[in-house]
């Protein structure tokens, strides 16, 4: 899917938990996330501890989405 | 580590004023084995209504929604008891002897998830792809308490299923199996004494464990939370694991998998002969990378300690666990150790698509379960066990999927054991 | 009434001659010529070659676009329940001959086809378009080749479903099919692990794909003036499933305005994903589906915009060509939406 959304042309992050999915088909922008269940939270955290965290990762993925790449690039967090 | 199992064959199943096993012929009193489920306080506290049922190869009955297949067994002799940790006590099991009831089960069924349970068919096309339609099905069917949390009403059916199973196999305690087989694993070094030529094998088991009711039990505790480590294959043989999942039903190992497991069987039937079959290696599939990393990174360190020069890998379930699938293949075979895969396949309906999520060239040895994206019709059967409510939400179903003759048009995947990934069916796919 | 069959050969196959004759053009004979004498033996009346075309190998990769016009029109003019096409073995340029004439007679004239030859054989690499037999790379294993060909020729003309590869003796064409083995699956796996070990030959019941890749886009110059959109595999919907997707394998995708939705509320918005714990996404879905940072960042000036709509779809069991095909149309929505930026979270 962000295989197709690259090819017409917009940029695209991916942000799963998963990575060596992502890379087998093919995304290039990663950032990788937390878990399957809840890929941008968590639920063991207090909500604002958790809403940062969400922050944090999706102002990474804008990083990535800003960052010229050449290669499948993985953004660690 | 040697363990004697002694099948007692059951030809009939009939609800009876006793509880006794007597010529191949189990005859129940429902009223008894209630009491014995519900001497349990989650039961209590969970379950509002059950109730049993019969289901025959060849009767036109559906069972749905399926949660699990139990075989009936009881422990006569040496340590453990059945299902250790979760029914009884802690102790290792796969030594001594147990009585096995072949040829049925104890099904539970019911509502839990709704789109995660299966259907089990006893005639017709869908019986061909479940093996659970050549058994005699002695099914507990509950129905929750209200306000009941999902998973506090999956874990009450889990031990209900399994305490029903506990009370009918002790009925096969003092009846005299119709065949009895042993079956023996070695030491590391006793077994490169007496098998110094054959190359060392082992299987590495893949238990489902992706979260709340998605996991899997070995000795009472939750898969999710083991790192990979060994058992010998007798305890696996000996009630060691069970289900406690409600995923896909083409590709969830029931209880009774674990019990059967085939690959056990199949290496088994080698051992001595062509290989030397060494352990079992059980590891998970976890939701956090990081735990892929250490559960694979695990599996094959273990693979390579013990000098193995082969393993086989079966998979439960996928999308995800796919990937725990090839890093468990990559670095297996990274470290020399000749893999072959046992896997399913989800290639659309048309089978135009690519069958798993992950892929590498590494794997080059795969046997597949088919693929449970393929439509079944399964028509109209004249009784159902259970409900048809959640057919159309079942995985593997659409809206629709239930027709107004009453027939399904549905996936493969809503068929309980239909693509094991075990490799317990003849189904494959090219 | 039996089925007609136009079979295709080559001048070495007509007896006409070899290499030195390889130019002669096509030409139009009436009844079987060379190899299909046996399968109108293995189809014992129910169907009979009807008429026979030769063509020069060379001829036909010389002057391809002449000789499929000319083997089309006397294909069409014809009418056949069939058009067979070798066996080609590892004859080259006879194969592709075979494969490409049986593509043009299917595409255009919608005409049943089929073919065989080596694996090797460069015509080979239509596989995935026409239905190749596999045949050993020598005219010597005729015996075998000319039976299996009848046999699913027989399947395509009375229009029963063919099986898989393995079964009707085809060359793996890419679409995957169920079929009843004569072990169970561990056995296999046992018996493959032995082979494996033992140097001997094993066949993989799945080969591993080779995925494409596309280039990465320039990255995004000033994300404050951006339209930002959100995409997911991960199921979350309006509460309710409103268009019933599907928990596994879906077979559509959502559309769903997020206008003025400042966060997502467990009383507004679920997972229809059947393949992981839904309970933390029930609970919260921006733990799938970021909309409330995105606002936040909206408010800030970080990005221009937050996407009125986010596409939705379930990953779970969703076969690849679906996921494709549902990502390839919103693309273009989202295009013309001047959307220039994609957050897509899976779980």
């Amino acid at each position: 899917m962000v295989k197709e959304i690259e090819r017409a042309g917009i940029p695209v992050v991916h942000m799963c938990t998963v990575t060596p999915i992502s890379m087998t088909v093919g995304a290039n922008r990663i950032v990788p996330t937390i878990a399957i269940p809840h890929p941008l939270g968590n639920p063991a955290l207090a909500h604002e501890e958790e809403y940062a965290l969400r922050k944090k990762l999706v102002a990474r993925a804008l990083e990535a989405l800003t960052t010229e790449v050449e290669d499948q690039t993985i953004f660690e967090v | 580590m040697k363990l004697e199992l002694g099948f007692i064959q059951i030809q009939d199943i009939q609800f009876s004023k006793e509880c006794k096993v007597e010529n191949g012929t189990l005859f129940v009193n429902a009223d008894e084995v209630m009491d014995f489920i519900f001497k349990d306080d989650d039961a209590k506290a969970c379950i509002k209504s059950a109730s049993f049922d019969i289901a025959r190869p060849g009767e036109s009955v559906r069972i749905t929604p399926v949660k699990d297949v139990i075989e009936p067994r009881v422990k006569v002799d040496g340590p453990g008891g059945e299902f250790p940790g979760v029914i009884a006590k802690v102790d290792t099991v796969g030594s001594g002897k147990t009585h096995v009831l072949r040829g049925m089960a104890i099904v539970t069924a019911g509502k839990i998830v709704g789109f995660q349970e299966g259907i089990i068919d006893m005639t017709g096309p869908g019986a061909d792809y479940t093996p659970f339609s050549k058994l005699l099905n002695l099914v507990l069917l509950c129905e929750p308490m209200e306000g009941v949390h999902q998973h506090e009403y999956e874990h009450a059916v889990r031990m209900a299923g399994l305490r029903a199973a506990t009370f009918v196999g002790e009925l096969g305690r003092d009846v005299t199996p119709d065949e009895t087989r042993e079956f023996e694993t070695y030491g590391v070094k006793e077994g490169m004494e007496k098998l110094p030529d054959l190359p060392r094998v082992g299987y590495v088991h893949m238990l489902q464990s992706q979260g709340l009711l998605h996991d899997t039990y070995v000795y009472g505790v939750d898969a999710k939370k083991i790192i990979s480590t060994l058992l010998n294959p007798t305890e696996t043989m000996d009630g060691a694991i069970i289900s406690g999942n409600c995923v896909s039903a083409c590709d969830k190992n029931t209880t009774y998998h674990h019990q059967n497991n085939p690959v056990v069987a199949d290496l088994f039937e080698q051992h001595g002969k062509t290989i030397n079959y060494v352990c079992n290696i059980i590891t998970n599939e976890n939701v956090y990378l990081a735990d892929k990393q250490r559960s694979s990174d695990w599996a094959s360190k273990l693979a390579r300690l013990l000098d193995l020069d082969g393993v086989v890998v079966s998979e439960e379930g996928f999308g995800n666990p796919d990937t725990d699938l090839i890093m468990n293949c990559k670095k297996t075979e990274q470290k020399g150790i000749r893999t072959v895969l046992i896997t399913d396949e989800y290639a659309g309906q048309d089978g135009k698509s690519q069958s798993l999520a992950d892929a590498d060239a590494l794997a080059d040895a795969v046997v597949t379960g088919g693929n449970a994206n393929q439509v079944v019709i399964l028509p109209k059967l004249d009784k159902v066990i259970g409900m048809l409510d959640y057919v159309d939400k079942i995985a593997g179903g659409h809206a629709g999927s239930l027709r107004p003759d009453g027939s399904i048009e549905a996936e493969l995947q809503v068929i309980t054991g239909a693509t094991n990934e075990m490799g317990f069916n003849r189904l494959s796919a090219r | 009434m039996s089925y007609r069959v136009v079979h295709y050969i080559n001048q070495f196959f007509a007896n006409i001659g070899g290499e030195e004759m390889a130019h002669v053009p096509p030409e139009l004979r009436e009844g079987h010529v060379g190899p299909g004498l046996a399968f109108n033996q293995a189809w014992k009346g129910e169907a009979e070659v009807v008429q026979t075309i030769v063509c020069g190998d060379s001829y036909f990769a010389e002057h391809e676009k002449d000789a499929k016009a000319q083997v089309l029109e006397w294909v069409k003019a014809a009418k056949p329940d069939l058009f067979i096409a070798g066996p080609a073995f590892n004859a080259g340029r006879y194969g592709y001959a075979c494969s490409n004439i049986c593509q043009a007679v299917q595409d255009e004239l919608g005409i049943p086809v089929l073919t065989g030859m080596y694996e090797e054989n460069p015509g080979a690499d239509l596989r995935t378009k026409v239905l190749i037999i596999a045949t050993t790379n020598s005219a010597a294993g005729m015996r075998k080749a000319a039976p299996a060909m009848a046999k699913l020729a027989m399947k395509l003309m009375r229009g029963e479903e063919i099986g898989a590869s393995c079964e009707d003796g085809y060359l793996p064409n890419g679409i995957r099919r169920n079929f009843f083995d004569k072990e169970r699956g561990s056995k296999r796996a046992v018996d493959m692990l032995v082979a494996k070990l033992s140097g001997k030959p094993f066949t993989t019941e799945y080969p591993m794909p080779s995925f494409d890749r596309v280039a990465p886009n320039k990255a995004v110059k000033d994300l404050s003036k951006a339209i930002v959109a959100l995409c997911t595999s991960g199921g979350i919907v309006p509460k309710g499933n409103p268009d019933h997707i599907e928990s596994s394998n879906a077979s559509h995708y959502g559309e769903y305005n997020i206008q003025g939705v400042e966060r997502l509320t467990e009383e507004t918005y679920e997972t229809a994903h059947g393949g992981y714990d839904p309970v933390y996404a029930n609970q919260d879905p921006n733990r799938v589906l970021p909309v409330d940072v995105l606002r936040e960042f909206e408010r800030e000036g970080k990005i221009g915009k937050l996407h009125d709509f986010f596409y939705t779809t379930v990953g779970n069991g969703t076969a690849v060509a679906s996921s494709k095909k549902f990502a390839a149309e919103y693309a273009q929505k989202l295009l013309q939406a001047n959307v220039s930026a994609v957050i897509m979270t899976s779980t």
